[in-house]
């Protein structure tokens, strides 16, 4: 074993010793230094186990996963929380899913429509509000193009009925009604509600739609939200090489889209944790292959090009050649630009479904190094993705609390944390430069050529912002 | 003031029991009142005549919310004054029943429905304990003493010692006890027998044997109590002798309930079930 990993271990123990015992015991599953070869047998980390209670877990429910991810972005469906107003109201339009269209007439994107239970909804059920509510919709928005229903807690625990009801309505409308059983006492995090959401999706809405014309170039380019314009961004490239994108979904997705995601001729799966199952399914379905890419930062975004490339014939090929060429000086540009304000730092991160991975690239063609790493709800599929992107000895870390982020934090002595709006405000007050990597803090998009320049600007900007060095850091 | 809650299998006669004894009370001069903790409604019908309109869920529904409710929309007066308020709740396959036990009984409470003079407060509980919403009269503060009905039927009995489960979970963490069995005959063999041995096994008393008499059923088709509709019948001595044995109660235990085995056993003892070697 080498010295980085055992420093790191004895770092991870130290930490771990100010637990009792039994919390110890079971948050060292958790942490380990990262070994790329995967031959260390100590260095892998348990995941997707429940929370150990009283250890403040950033993590989220399976309503979260399932509306707040890949249920709330399509546009044209209005989705309902369906329960009580918390669970929506707290939960609006926080993801930054854009897109284009006409809010509140052909797109309820950024809407809140709940069901807003009271007591007598819990003791005679919610059923005929729900109802209600659907004919209400229909009425006030006639070119909603479906309905998705999303469960709260509450409509688990009561039995309420939603499939018979979305059954009948959906008769009834002519278009798809979608229940969507993710109760948020399902599950161990956000991670059971994306797998619940692809169900429906397969059960609901896939396979359902014509497409008239068809080409051997036609992709789907799925699990990109469009966070900050992301997919666009994505898309973009993708259709520089001469690919069709029939399906992008679900940022700024139409249910159509996603109806006739089956006719594509290669799945791109940019979120491997919320849309796999779905790609799964299409594969044995449908036999759609499918493929993981990366658009962060440019070394990464160029071997993907070339990745998918391979996938096609040579006129693919060459344009994807044609796509690298002339975004390289470009590229090159940004990186002249910001590689010197931003060579040498250090960059621990601590986010959900992929970037604890997949940014690590955009880092590193800035000059920046991952010290330490985790997922908030990643699965074992996701670590072993992730330990040979990052260097002998770094943290990897799943489910991590408060206390181990601060204390990991003091010891590493990162130049910026990447993680959520959670840890945002703890990370100012302890005075370490902070970035959200969920919603890109309000910028955006990261995403492929469009999206490079922005994450450098806004990773320099926070490294080099001159308001750090007004807060006595507190290490 | 007391507070009692009544329990049992569905059907063994809950309702019939509570309020022919609570009517005896009532003859008596003692301040009642009763609380129907079953979506059908139907615990205070023989004390009203009539079967309840206003339960309190109902109410609520209706005015919107539960807070929009008077007390006096909820609470009527039957027999001799005795005080009753129906929960209420879903029809059966919706919503949860349970919830509306909960949100009636605080409503009750918080409205001060039992007033200063009660002096007996009855919760007519639906058929076995099958979630927190029908243990609500038995947690801390509210009832604390329960009486399980029972017959010498094995499901009715098994029943009863499922209950006392439930009475035990609560007892260990509030202050309920087991005030006895009330047996309801259903004319089975040795039951007399059975079921006070029943509860000695569970740490209690058979606080006293109802034996099964047509004159219940003819005066419950005319929406009465016997005590109401045929006061000179031995059937109503029965239930004053009931009432008086509650009233004068002291024997208020935490069950010992047994295991299904035990309670086999004891049916075997009893040559109500042949063991299975008798058996082959």
């Amino acid at each position: 074993m080498s010295t980085a990993i055992k420093d790191t271990q004895k770092m991870i123990e130290e930490v771990l010793d100010a637990y009792p015992e039994k919390s110890k015991k079971d948050r060292a599953k958790h942490l380990a230094a990262n070994d790329p070869t995967g031959q260390c047998s100590t260095c892998q980390v348990k995941s997707n186990i429940k929370s150990r209670p009283g250890v403040m877990t950033v993590r989220g429910c399976a309503y979260a996963g399932a509306k707040g991810v890949v249920w709330g972005p399509v546009k044209d469906q209005i989705t309902i929380s369906h329960g009580p107003v918390g669970c929506g109201q707290y939960s609006w339009w926080s993801r930054r899913n854009y897109y284009n269209g006409r809010t509140g007439i052909d797109t309820f994107g950024t809407m809140h429509i709940t069901t807003d239970f009271q007591e007598k909804n819990i003791v005679y059920g919610g059923d005929k509000g729900l109802e209600a509510a659907m004919h209400e919709l229909k009425e006030l928005f006639p070119l909603a193009k479906g309905i998705g229903i999303l469960s709260e807690c509450p409509v688990g625990l009561i039995g309420d009925d939603i499939e018979a009801v979305s059954k009948r309505v959906a008769k009834e409308f002519k278009f798809p009604i979608v229940p969507v059983r993710c109760e948020g006492f399902r599950g161990v995090s956000q991670s059971l509600g994306h797998h619940i959401a692809n169900d429906t999706i397969k059960d609901y809405v896939l396979g359902k739609g014509e497409l008239d014309t068809s080409t051997p170039y036609d992709v789907a380019l799925i699990g990109d939200y469009n966070i900050g314009g992301d997919a666009w961004a994505s898309r973009k490239i993708l259709e520089e090489m001469g690919l069709r994108v029939i399906s992008q979904y679900t940022g700024d997705a139409t249910l159509n889209e996603i109806a006739i995601a089956t006719k594509a001729k290669l799945n791109l799966i940019h979120c491997y944790r919320s849309m796999n199952y779905i790609c799964r399914h299409m594969e044995e379905e449908y036999g759609i292959p499918w493929m993981e890419f990366n658009f962060f930062g440019p070394t990464k975004s160029f071997e993907s090009i070339r990745k998918i490339a391979a996938r096609f014939d040579e006129k693919i090929q060459e344009k994807a050649e044609a796509v690298i060429a002339k975004y390289r000086p470009v590229m090159e540009r940004i990186v002249e630009e910001y590689r010197p304000k931003l060579e040498g730092k250090k960059v621990m991160l601590y986010v959900g479904g992929l970037r604890p991975r997949h940014t690590i690239g955009a880092y590193e063609d800035l000059g920046m190094e991952v010290v330490a790493s985790g997922y908030e709800f990643g699965h074992g599929d996701d670590y072993k993705r992730t330990y040979p992107e990052l260097k002998e000895g770094a943290v990897i870390m799943d489910d991590a609390t408060l206390y181990e982020l601060e204390e990991f934090t003091r010891r590493l002595r990162p130049d910026m944390v990447g993680s959520g709006i959670k840890e945002k405000y703890s990370y100012h007050k302890l005075g370490v430069p902070f970035r959200q990597m969920h919603s890109w803090d309000y910028s955006g998009p990261y995403h492929g050529f469009d999206g490079f320049p922005v994450f450098a600007r806004d990773m320099d900007m926070t490294v080099n912002s001159p308001t750090w060095a007004l807060i006595r850091r507190k290490r | 003031m007391r507070q009692i809650a009544i329990y049992g299998k569905g059907g063994i006669g809950k309702s019939t029991t509570t309020q022919n004894l609570v009517a005896a009370l009532a003859e008596a001069g003692r301040k009642c009142m009763i609380i129907g903790c079953d979506p059908k409604a139907d615990s205070t019908r023989l004390i009203l005549n009539r079967k309840a309109q206003n339960t309190v869920m109902d109410m609520a529904r209706e005015k919107g919310t539960v807070e929009d409710l008077e007390l006096d929309d909820v609470l009527l007066q039957g027999f001799k004054g005795i005080k009753c308020a129906e929960s209420g709740g879903p029809e059966p396959g919706v919503g949860c029943a349970g919830r509306g036990v909960i949100t009636a009984i605080n409503f009750l409470e918080e409205n001060g429905a039992y007033g200063d003079d009660t002096e007996f407060v009855f919760y007519d509980v639906l058929g076995d304990v099958v979630c927190g919403g029908f243990a609500m009269p038995i947690r801390e503060g509210k009832a604390k003493e329960i009486y399980i009905v029972t017959s010498g039927e094995m499901m009715a009995m098994y029943a009863a010692n499922n209950i006392s489960r439930g009475v035990l979970k609560y007892a260990q963490s509030g202050g309920v006890r087991l005030g006895g069995l009330i047996c309801n005959s259903r004319k089975t063999d040795k039951e007399f027998e059975l079921i006070s041995e029943l509860a000695s096994k569970l740490g209690t008393q058979m606080i006293h044997f109802v034996p099964r008499d047509n004159e219940v059923q003819r005066a419950e088709l005319r929406k009465k109590t016997v005590i109401d509709y045929a006061p000179t019948h031995p059937q109503a001595d029965e239930y004053r002798e009931l009432a008086r044995k509650i009233a004068d109660n002291r024997n208020f235990v935490i069950p010992t309930p047994i295991t299904m085995d035990e309670l086999e056993r004891l049916l075997m003892d009893y040559g109500i079930m042949e063991s299975e070697e008798a058996a082959a």
